[in-house]
């Protein structure tokens, strides 16, 4: 066991962990940061994307003592400091990007990755970036429709109806 | 300005909240204080006899508590069909046993055949390794294709059946010799054989269990992955494990979709509440992916051969229809319903034919069993159709939205009894033809053609029309079919003191949004804030009853026994407002949120009267209970049938045989429309789960029955760069006659009508360039494809 200190969602935590403990079992069970989910055991669903110094991760495929010193966020650092929605939730929301919410971090913290580096985003880009997220509810219709509109552009001109 | 609150609103979604924040409360985020883990020990070979297991290999290993085998559950009953349905000759279908944990015999990869309890998941996982390494399994053949199993009575997946065969059904039987005839005298028989390929569900949860005992109470408490919380408990309780009903809770808290996976008891529930109770501590069971797809109940997987008989002008005469049906090696809960009666009865589609036929052999299998998946013999039954209607249109040169329409059952017609002897209440499925031709700019396609040619692409367009029967019921009728429960639902509407309600519902939402729209048809009942309003489902505790969530019956039949609750509340609210207004009860009106006498403007707020029923000091209790609190049970008359047009155009890469969906357009008649956002939200994702199954997704064993594709490594399922935007309508409405919300069900649509819509464009794209291919099975993978190009 190995003492592992990291930055979550602006907080210093420190824990005991194993060398074999992955950062999405850290968050989890260490943190009990829930919102992190784990949707499949190949790093195939994304379900489990969180960031690592401002790089989207899948926290399944990371051992915790690996990232020891980082600054870690995840889906429960999104919202704005009081509390409300930030753009990319409030735009999953307003355009229904989500049915039973277990992809929705993931695919939250990887729209979040993609912003940044490409801020306005064209269809096939998003569909493109978001190719590492599984989801089984939305056909990615809503999910397509959000990131647009978190990136400011018109979603419902840009999506067929 | 778009309405925002009441029926036909898109109300923004009040479950998102917690989804967006990461809060909130799948089984896999709950710790319960001392919790132990379960991890099984799951079969490598898909049929063997177990010699020995090694369940003495993890004894003293570290943080080991307990090891469970088969021989502790060969006592206990086994988890039962829900359906009971007899073959042609009479007969009742063979049920072996299902058991708990495999003895005697493991029959599919992943059957698991004994569980290890330790202190942490890793200690569990190590201590199952050294169970399976330890274990001997004498491997026998295994049977895994369907053909084979039937002909080859030596090999049994059950020792004690006679075959492997479940049952072999005729629907109708009466109809057999006219349909056969019809067939022999018709003009022209297009016959077609095809495979439904089998799909793993895949929600994007895995399953999950945790199991509790109180012993000071001899209560148990499970909480887990389901669709439908009270079918569980009563299948735990009743039949698996013996307990009393009213010693266990269920609780389904937030899941994390289901598609169908999720409605069935699985054996790793009842170990959980086994092992909870010996430990007298919480054990909780986490599904890895690979145990998803080894274990969680399959879809589809039938061959067909189908025949449509007609005349020269393409008047039809008749369907025959011969399946295979794989059931797996063990009977889930709905695997004896879906390729019965709810694939045959609907195999006249929208179609005036009058005779038809189905048959249906359901056989075992060394696979994992098969059960509903999303649309659940429905998709089948389309697919087989509008396959076979478009093959028969290309060989006698007729148009195939003509076809369809000269057959299509017209408005005047309903209600209408079909040759496999269903009602229609209602449809109109010209409008939706025409509805989806006209967004689909079907007069624009030659030029779309032109452009892909121009590209080097081959375009083709195709065409599906669909209908299914949904909204699962009524029980009587269901009865006589072989259910062995009812299919009605319950709601309890509990009007507070203070005026806010409380509404405990039977259906389980998991992605359908029953928190947010079944809220906006109680406040628009009650007159009052949405906001107001708290749907709680998902525990069998607070709730009356319930069937839960399939077969797209959520708002058909649970969310009408919610609305008749809530009529009983606005009915006892008049006599409250009569007594307080001292005016007779007839003359009590309600409509806003305000009881009044009519004609006068002496009124009480539904406050005012909720307050009275609880602080009941002016209140006519001599004659009148205290209290604002009713429960509905509801059975529906009939079934629901939702029915739609679908069209895509596809581009086809003749080098590489990769099909690309260029455009996807569905008009669907769902009858009255609650909340259009989360209807055509349930469409997208019901036409991409069909897209999948036309271009990605198959489950594939081999010949010894190992699943070879066992993860998101080699099983495709649809990503956002494999797929359209989906262009939906559900404005061609026929409300459903018999239910007074008038409404028909729209989650299984897009997964049931977009199959045969893409493979038709995909044919329609290889034939207009002059390759003659009447048919490739799905999925059609750019290999499919190709091949079939260059046969």
């Amino acid at each position: 066991m190995t003492k592992v200190t990291m930055t979550v969602n602006g907080m210093s935590v420190s824990a005991q962990t194993e060398g074999r403990t992955l950062l999405s079992a850290f968050l989890r069970e260490g943190l009990a940061l829930t919102g992190t989910h784990i949707g499949c055991d190949t790093s195939q669903c994304g379900a489990c994307v969180v960031h690592v110094d401002g790089q989207a991760v899948k926290s399944c495929a990371v051992f915790a003592q690996d990232v020891a010193g980082a600054t870690v966020t995840t889906i429960e650092g999104m919202a704005n400091a009081d509390g409300s929605l930030g753009v990319i939730q409030a735009a999953f929301q307003e355009h229904h990007g989500l049915q039973c919410g277990f992809c929705t971090p993931g695919m939250v913290m990887s729209t979040a990755a993609l912003l940044a580096i490409n801020p306005k985003p064209t269809v096939e880009e998003i569909r493109h970036g978001l190719d590492g997220n599984i989801c089984r509810c939305t056909g990615y219709h809503n999910i397509v429709k959000a990131v647009l509109a978190a990136s400011g552009q018109d979603a419902t001109a840009m999506a067929a109806e | 300005m778009p309405k925002d609150h009441g029926i036909g609103a898109s109300v923004k979604r009040r479950e998102d909240i917690r989804f967006l924040t990461g809060t909130g409360n799948y089984t896999d985020d709950i710790t319960i204080h001392g919790q132990a883990y379960a991890v099984f020990v799951r079969s490598n070979v898909a049929h063997g006899r177990i010699v020995s297991v090694g369940a003495e290999a993890a004894k003293g290993m570290p943080g080991v508590l307990a090891v469970f085998t088969g021989e502790d559950f060969k006592d206990v009953g086994g988890n039962p069909a829900g359906w009971l349905i007899k073959s042609r000759n009479g007969e009742a279908m063979r049920e072996p046993k299902r058991p708990v944990l495999a003895h005697g015999k493991v029959r599919h990869v992943g059957d698991a055949y004994a569980a290890v309890i330790a202190q942490s998941y890793n200690e569990a996982k190590t201590a199952a390794q050294a169970i399976s390494d330890a274990s001997v399994i004498e491997e026998l053949p295994a049977i895994v294709d369907m053909r084979q199993a039937l002909a080859d009575t030596s090999n049994r997946v059950h020792d004690e059946l006679p075959d492997n065969e479940c049952f072999d059904w005729g629907w109708i039987e009466d109809n057999r010799a006219k349909v056969d005839e019809a067939i022999k005298s018709a003009p022209h028989v297009t016959t077609l054989n095809l495979i439904n390929n089998r799909l793993v569900p895949n929600a994007m949860e895995p399953r999950a269990s945790i199991g509790e005992y109180f012993p000071g109470t001899g209560d148990y408490k499970l909480t887990t992955t389901s669709q439908n919380p009270h079918l569980t408990r009563l299948l735990v309780a009743a039949f698996v494990l013996g307990i009393p009903e009213n010693k266990l809770t269920v609780v389904a808290p937030d899941v994390g979709g289901g598609f169908g996976s999720k409605i069935y008891h699985y054996g790793e529930e009842a170990l959980v509440l086994a092992a909870a109770k010996k430990l007298k501590r919480a054990v909780k069971w986490t599904a890895e992916r690979s145990e998803s797809f080894l274990t969680d109940a399959h879809g589809r997987d039938h061959v067909t051969k189908i025949e449509l008989a007609c005349d020269l002008e393409g008047n039809f005469i008749a369907f025959r229809t011969e399946t295979m049906a794989n059931v797996g090696a063990y009977l889930s809960n709905f695997a004896t319903v879906t390729p019965t009666f709810l694939h045959g009865t609907l195999m006249a589609g929208p179609y005036k034919v009058p005779n038809v036929y189905v048959n249906v052999k359901t056989v075992f299998t060394n696979t994992a069993p098969v059960d509903a998946y999303r649309g659940a013999g429905r998709p089948e039954a389309t697919y087989s159709l509008e396959r076979v209607v478009d093959k028969m249109c290309r060989e006698l040169g007729l148009d195939p939205f003509e076809v369809r329409r000269k057959n299509f059952l017209t408005p005047d017609m309903f209600p209408y009894t079909t040759p496999v002897g269903l009602a229609y209440d209602t449809g109109n499925y010209h409008a939706t033809l025409d509805k989806a031709i006209q967004l689909g700019d079907v007069a624009g396609f030659e030029a779309r053609r032109a452009a892909s040619a121009a590209k080097g692409k081959l375009r083709g367009l195709g065409l599906s029309t669909w209908i299914e029967a949904c909204g699962i019921a009524p029980s009587n009728l269901v009865g006589i079919l072989g259910a062995r429960v009812g299919l009605y639902d319950a709601a309890t509407v509990r009007v507070n003191a203070t005026g806010n309600v409380s509404v405990m519902v039977g259906a389980h939402s998991h992605g359908q949004s029953h928190e947010t729209v079944f809220a906006q048809i109680v406040g628009a009942m009650f007159g009052i804030p949405e906001g107001s309003i708290e749907i709680v489902h998902g525990d069998t505790s607070k709730i009356p009853f319930g069937m839960g969530s399939y077969g797209s019956r959520s708002l058909a039949v649970c969310g009408q026994a919610m609305a008749n609750a809530c009529d009983k509340v606005i009915a006892k609210g008049k006599k409250i407002a009569a007594h307080m207004l001292e005016a007779n009860e007839g003359e009590i009106l309600f409509s806003d949120g305000v009881f009044s006498v009519s004609g006068t403007n002496r009124s009480k707020t539904f406050g005012e009267i909720a307050f009275s029923a609880y602080v009941p000091h002016n209140y006519p209790l001599a004659t009148l209970e205290p209290g604002l609190e009713e429960t509905a049970f509801y059975d529906p008359a009939n079934f629901t049938y939702p029915a739609g047009a679908y069209i895509c155009e596809v581009e086809v890469d003749p080098d590489t045989g990769k099909v690309d969906i260029a455009s996807f357009t569905c008009a669907d008649d769902f009858g009255n429309v609650m909340n259009p956002m989360v209807v055509e939200g349930q469409v997208h994702g019901g036409v991409v789960q069909g897209i999948g199954q036309a271009l990605l997704e198959l489950g594939v064993y081999d010949e010894n029955g190992q699943l070879l594709t066992g993860s998101y490594m080699d099983y495709a399922m649809p990503r956002a760069d494999d797929v359209p935007f989906v262009t939906v309508d559900h404005s061609c409405s026929t409300p459903c006659t018999h239910n007074a919300l008038g409404v028909k069900g729209c989650g299984e649509a897009g997964a049931i009508g977009s199959p045969p819509a893409v493979v038709n464009a995909v044919l329609d794209a290889l034939n207009r360039a002059g390759k003659k291919i009447d048919h490739i099975d799905m999925p059609l993978t750019p290999s499919r494809v190709w091949s079939a190009m260059n046969a």
